[in-house]
């Protein structure tokens, strides 16, 4: 059995969760095995799982799940995956999966794949492909254990609506008591998370200065983006640090990121340069940016992003 | 207090990336090699502040062959006490943490740091694996870390926001950007750093159960259409109809 680990937010399925149980009911096809989803603390509609190919919904609600401790957390998968006999495991590459996905190869003594992008083959070994070298190349791993943990790469696959809600079934298990506690914590309300944008609106030093972000949220908050910006904005402190993008900052792969007065240096592809489609807005014919990208405008951003705000909006108005 | 940072070599980031022609083997040919920034910038640099802090002692651990020993020898002239590594190729995360956590399990430390990631296989697993085989605490992408005592706060990245945890001694860390400030060695640290003892010890055995087997390049970008700015709702209407993405 294929399980996936649906993660939630304040009792919300992420849309990261729907394409989880997507990529769990392809690989249990390639498997010829079925799909079960395990739905950890509280969470709405868990049954709606079963449209995206969950044939079981499974849940543990558990007092010592209300917040986030990789141990527990790892207790709960690990003991659902013994009552279950599930084999493979699947989580999110998210903060949360890429802190229970190491603990669960370690525990289930299983192999792992971290940043799986596709879906897994099976004639001659379980193999999956994942973007390694910060996406300057593509590895594909064989995994030779009898139980298998993956994580998902967000935005890699499309949740595919296959069949209808099914019903939920509560798991009893006896959990450890958290040893990290939480405190406090502080989010950034009113925008989508940069990891999980599928529009990004990203600007650089060609900016000038702060006072300059005005046409970049501009753009932004027309097309429903969220924004980004290259390190040494961030640095100076023109932008906050969750902005950065790159090789020392959050790798992201939204379906667009726009890049405005951003040279393109290899350090800054390294986060970006899994995005399906790059738009590139440079005064400079020679900025390596436009390599990498998929539509480039040469002009001054200072005329060119006004314009192609207004083109978005003249768009929007006609749809 | 007793510190031990995993340290790992990458290639440097701007190595041009190339396999065997087979596929089936990176090509080391000409690569620059460093230490992996997020265990050299912020996981190592922390555990020195805490060390100069609170007193006690840095020690380093790498899981490869002696070829590392030149970053490990870095690693010693930013300001580490001593350093092991356990000699051996490996292949998988899981096989690294075992070495890990073997020798760690022996030693009882009171914080075991390694990086968020490495840059090359970005896999972002050894610190849990660690966690694990150890039955200790992980604090995650961690951009701030503060010792009181016997307990530790921290600051998690976490998507769209910052998670404040608490945590006692001992436990699993790994650092992100903003846990601390990279430190440039200097003279009189490299020149101890050839002095401080780096033990060279064997592997436990251990299974190999995921493998990287083939690597390939990703497909070439086609060419970038090109417009100037009276030009937007002609691209607009590609990014609609051509591109999907809006
Ligand atoms: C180890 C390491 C890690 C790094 N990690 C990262 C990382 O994670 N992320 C990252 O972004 N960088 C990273 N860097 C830095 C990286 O090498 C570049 O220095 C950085 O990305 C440059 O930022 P930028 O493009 O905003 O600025 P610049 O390189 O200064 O480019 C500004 C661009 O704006 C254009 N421009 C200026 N004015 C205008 C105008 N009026 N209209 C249109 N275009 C204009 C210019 O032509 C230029 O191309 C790293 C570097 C190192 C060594």
């Amino acid at each position: 059995m294929v399980l996936i680990i649906a993660e939630s937010q304040k009792g919300q399925f992420k849309k990261s969760a729907f394409e989880a149980v997507t990529y769990g009911y392809k690989t249990a096809q390639a498997m010829g095995s079925t799909c079960a989803a395990l739905v950890l603390g509280e969470a709405a509609n868990a049954g709606d799982l079963g449209k995206y190919g969950a044939g079981a919904v499974y849940q543990i609600t558990d007092s010592a799940l209300q917040q986030f401790d990789s141990q527990v957390y790892t207790a709960a998968i690990a003991e659902a995956v013994k009552q279950l006999g599930a084999d493979v495991v699947i989580l999110n590459h998210s903060s949360t999966g890429k802190s229970l996905l190491g603990r669960l190869a370690a525990r289930l003594h299983a192999g792992s794949v971290a940043g799986a992008n596709t879906v897994p083959t099976v004639s001659g070994g379980f193999r999956v492909k994942k973007s390694v070298f910060s996406g300057k190349a593509i590895a594909e791993y064989e995994v030779n254990s009898p139980v298998k943990v993956l994580s998902l790469t967000g935005n890699a696959i499309q949740p595919e609506v296959v069949g209808s809600a099914v019903s939920v079934s509560a798991l009893q298990v006896s959990l450890p008591a958290p040893k990290v506690k939480v405190k406090e914590v502080i989010r950034e309300e009113g925008h989508v998370p940069l990891p999980e944008a599928e529009l990004v609106v990203s600007a650089g030093r060609g900016m000038k200065g702060p006072e300059n972000w005005g046409i970049v949220e501009e753009l932004a908050e027309v097309i429903g983006a969220t924004t980004a910006c290259s390190r040494p904005v961030a640095d100076v402190g023109w932008r906050p640090h969750h902005e950065h993008v790159g090789q020392t900052g959050i790798a992201i792969r939204p379906n667009l990121y726009i890049a405005i007065g951003i040279s393109g240096a290899i350090q800054h592809l390294a986060g970006v340069n899994n995005s399906k489609t790059i738009v590139v807005i440079n005064k400079d014919p020679e900025a390596p940016f436009f390599k990498a990208a998929d539509y480039g405008v040469q002009g001054d951003l200072f005329d060119v992003v006004p314009k192609l705000t207004a083109a978005f909006r003249r768009f929007k108005e006609e749809q | 207090m007793k510190l031990l940072v995993c340290v790992s070599k990458t290639p440097d980031t701007t190595s041009r990336i190339a396999f065997s022609s087979d596929g089936a083997q990176f090509d080391a040919n000409g690569v620059q090699y460093i230490m992996n920034p997020y265990d050299e910038w912020y996981a190592l640099v922390r555990a020195l502040e805490l060390k100069e802090a609170h007193g006690g002692t840095v020690t380093l651990i790498n899981v490869g062959t002696e070829s590392n020993d030149q970053v490990i020898r870095k690693g010693l002239a930013i300001g580490a006490d001593n350093a092991v590594r356990v000699n051996c190729d490996p292949q998988s995360s899981l096989y690294v943490a075992k070495q890990i956590a073997e020798y760690a399990g022996k030693e009882n430390f009171d914080i075991v740091f390694c990086g968020k990631e490495t840059i090359d296989y970005n896999s972002s697993e050894v610190g849990a694996m660690v966690a694990e085989f150890l039955d200790l605490p992980f604090v995650s992408f961690a951009s701030k870390l503060e010792v009181s005592g016997q307990t530790a706060t921290a600051a998690r990245d976490i998507e769209g926001g910052t998670e404040m945890v608490e945590v006692d001694l001992p436990f699993v860390v790994s650092a992100a950007k903003g846990m601390a400030e990279q430190r440039i060695p200097n003279m009189q640290g490299i020149m101890m750093a050839k002095r401080k003892p780096l033990d060279v010890i064997d592997p436990v055995p251990f299974d190999e159960l995921s493998t990287p087997v083939q690597y390939t390049l990703p497909p070439a970008k086609k060419t970038v259409q090109l417009f100037n700015a009276d030009q937007m709702d002609e691209l607009v209407r590609l990014l609609h109809e051509e591109a999907k993405v809006i």
